[in-house]
């Protein structure tokens, strides 16, 4: 057990301080949620800029174009860039978090060589087409079809729930190659062009009123064999990998964040008399050892990957369950803070609390969670 | 020069909880924790035992016959205690062992009453060689220690909740002879060694209620196929994990702040991953056979040791408007 860094760790937070401290004031402001043509190009020139930096890809590969850095400067990196107020992964999120590695990890060189650097440049922008209407939490039944037509599959089927949909180039897709086949063994991972002919995106509106996710019909939509990612069929235990990635550590940064945020809190209440309400005071300080402890749960799980070669294991449920539930509780006691100000939309809380709401269905639901934590790490029967 | 951030055990720390565990399981088994539990008299012979294992002198330089350790290390050991509900003032020993003659080698048995709110409990009161008192002071952060014979000692009985820790009520805090002590950081490595004792309870009641669940058949199968039991059985190790990354990053950072939150974690862990195995086990968790209670009582016990919730949220709450 050890919590200090090394020289050449506080060397590489103390270079990218200073990096922050020089570009952040110089970023335009921030466009409005609604506006997606300016969400994406403000997201991709941020990610421009850390590419020129060489701070894009910092836990790749050096071999995909990453930085080859430790988990360890990866989560100093996230922990500084939160602290500086530094723009937030955006609309590179599926590019950098899920598509990307999955790349990374499983695709040929041809493939990395084509994908990877235009997402850590910010060229391209990717987004996840996994969910369907009648497959969320039982993913592998999904039901989008790819016909093989000589070197060419023909894709027809409907995705939903697919964020930032409008604005990206790129679709990792699941699609099921084999209808015959049991439901985990018949599914193939590709690259979609999102601007290929047959691709309609309607965007779907959020409870918080801006449209973060979109249905996409896919209507004999033709993707050239080349861009499936893995053997044919075996795009189950390709998906697996990003999504180990995405439970892994996705969230570091927002941890920080929330730890930020319970200081306001505690600010504001003293401010405006609340914090005279044993109770709140209470529930701020317990938010306090909550959102430490989810930091140490991260250091813990981030060196335990650093041991393991990289992928982050079954820890990441346990994790993302306590995670999503804590952050639901900030905000709801940010709304005790701010009262009948929790009533205005356009506080930045009051919209904070209102996405916090999909924590606990996002990235596989606190049901589901549990379901993995009872069967993979105790070790409970299947069941119902 | 050090190695990158490692929060992950080293082999000698391994080691040390595995031989922690075998020495327990060999020395303190389940019939032994039963006969205690009809006779809570400390077994001498154990405690000795303890001590020539460094249990007590494990923080203890080398040169004064310790075993040269810190923290981290006593709180591993003190996990393996609380796993096993081993009985006695092992909080009291272990921090005082360089204070008072005999105890690091397990020959004394020392108690720590802590002085900063009523009532003032002393436990395994007739087991002690001596009784030190930790003054309260203003919130008990500052203030003095005392060193008292036990005759000298004025008490009350008290039924205790806990059928293996004795309990006596202090009448008067006794100022018997002053000991040069640092008190906050007695009290930071007392919450500390509780709360990790808190923690080895709620990871083993985790392992029994799954245990149960894997065993116990109905409609056909076993209760732990059924969801409403796994996600019991799912939050129950969410909450010792929470309390174990807090437990161990507060044992290398010794902050009082780090301390004071792995406490609190490590209380509610504990509590309520005993209430969880017990609804688990069915009429079986509510009987006086089955050992649930026995993790419920010491988690209750130890929740109000060393800085309950309220103070701990408090603490915590006034640090974020610093
Ligand atoms: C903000 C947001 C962004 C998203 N972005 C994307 C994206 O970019 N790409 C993408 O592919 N998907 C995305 N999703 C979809 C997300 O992964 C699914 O919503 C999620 O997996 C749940 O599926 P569902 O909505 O169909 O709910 P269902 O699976 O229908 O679940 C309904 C309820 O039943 C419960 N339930 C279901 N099965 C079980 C079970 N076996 N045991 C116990 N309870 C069960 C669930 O917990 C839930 O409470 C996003 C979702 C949200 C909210």
């Amino acid at each position: 057990m050890d919590l200090t860094y090394t020289e050449e760790e506080e060397d590489f937070r103390a270079r990218l301080r200073e990096w922050l401290a020089k570009v952040l004031p110089g970023l335009p402001p921030k466009p409005a949620a609604t506006d997606w043509p300016g969400r994406r190009a403000y997201d991709a020139a941020w990610q421009r800029m850390l590419y020129d930096a060489g701070y894009a890809g910092l836990h790749w590969p050096r071999d995909a174009g990453g930085q080859g850095a430790t988990p360890t400067q990866h989560l100093i990196f996230l922990e500084e860039t939160e602290r500086a107020g530094a723009p937030y992964v955006g609309a590179s999120f599926v590019g950098l978090l899920h598509a990307g590695p999955t790349i990374a990890a499983e695709g040929t060189a041809e493939q990395r060589a084509r994908w990877l650097p235009p997402i850590l440049r910010g060229d391209e922008i990717w987004c996840q087409g996994f969910s369907e209407p009648d497959a969320g939490s039982d993913l592998a039944a999904l039901r989008t079809r790819a016909v093989r037509d000589g070197d060419t599959y023909v894709v027809s089927g409907a995705k939903i729930w697919t964020s930032h949909a409008e604005v990206a180039d790129w679709c990792e897709l699941l699609v099921r190659t084999d209808p015959a086949a049991p439901k985990h063994r018949g599914i193939s991972w590709l690259a979609m062009p999102m601007d290929a002919p047959g691709v309609t995106v309607r965007p779907l509106r959020t409870l918080a009123g801006s449209t973060e996710f979109a249905e996409v019909f896919l209507d004999e939509v033709r993707v050239p064999v080349g861009n499936r990612v893995g053997a044919e069929n075996d795009g189950w235990r390709v998906t697996m990998v990003t999504l180990s990635f995405e439970r892994g550590t996705a969230f570091v940064g927002e941890v920080v964040a929330c730890r930020r945020v319970l200081g306001a809190l505690a600010r504001t209440a003293r401010a405006n008399g609340r914090w005279d309400d044993a109770v709140l005071r209470r529930r701020l300080g317990r938010l306090s050892a909550e959102f430490a402890a989810l930091w140490r749960l991260t250091q813990w799980n981030v060196s335990e990957a650093q041991g393991s070669g990289g992928v982050p294991g079954a820890g990441g449920s346990v994790f993302k369950l306590r995670y999503s539930h804590a952050r639901q509780e900030l905000y709801d006691a940010a709304a005790e803070v701010l009262g009948a100000g929790a009533l205005d939309a356009d506080h930045a809380w009051v919209a904070d609390r209102l996405s916090s709401l999909s924590y606990t269905i996002a990235a596989g639901t606190s049901q589901i969670q549990q379901n993995i934590v009872a069967e993979r790490i105790l070790g409970l029967p299947k069941g119902r | 020069m050090t190695g990158p951030v490692d929060f992950q055990l080293t082999d000698d720390q391994r080691a040390l909880r595995a031989g922690t565990r075998e020495l327990l399981a060999g020395r303190f088994d389940r019939d032994r924790l039963r006969a205690s539990v009809d006779d809570p008299a400390l077994d001498r012979a154990l405690w000795r035992e303890l001590g020539a294992a460094g249990f007590f002198a494990l923080r203890l330089p080398e040169e004064a016959g310790g075993v040269g350790l810190g923290l981290p290390e006593a709180a591993l050991v003190f996990e393996e205690a609380g796993r096993a509900l081993l009985p006695g003032p092992l909080v009291a020993c272990q921090v005082l062992a360089g204070v008072v003659d005999g105890v690091a080698t397990g020959e004394k048995i020392v108690g720590l009453c802590d002085g900063a709110g009523e009532p003032w409990l002393w436990e395994h009161p007739a087991a002690c060689d001596e009784l030190i008192v930790a003054d309260g002071g203003a919130q008990g952060r500052t203030g003095g220690a005392f060193r008292s014979a036990p005759d000298r000692v004025v008490c009350a009985p008290m039924a205790s909740v806990d059928p293996l820790t004795p309990l006596a009520r202090l009448t008067d805090l006794p100022r018997g002879e002053p000991l040069p002590l640092d008190v906050p950081r007695l009290r930071r490595e007392a919450a500390l060694l509780t709360a990790a004792q808190q923690l080895g309870s709620a990871a083993r009641t985790v392992e029994m209620a799954v245990g149960h669940a894997r065993e116990r058949e109905q409609f056909g199968v076993p209760v732990g196929s059924f969801q409403a039991v796994k996600h019991l059985c799912a939050q129950m190790l969410v909450r010792a994990e929470i309390a174990r990354s807090a437990v161990y990053a507060a044992a290398v950072t010794e902050s009082v702040l780090d301390v004071t939150g792995a406490k609190l974690l490590a209380d509610e862990a504990a509590v309520r991953n005993a209430r969880d195995c017990l609804q688990v086990h069915g009429g079986m968790g509510f009987t006086w056979e089955a050992d649930v209670h026995l993790h419920l009582k010491r988690a209750w016990l130890r929740a109000e040791c060393w800085g309950v919730a309220s103070e701990a949220e408090e603490l915590l709450a006034a640090a974020l408007v610093d």
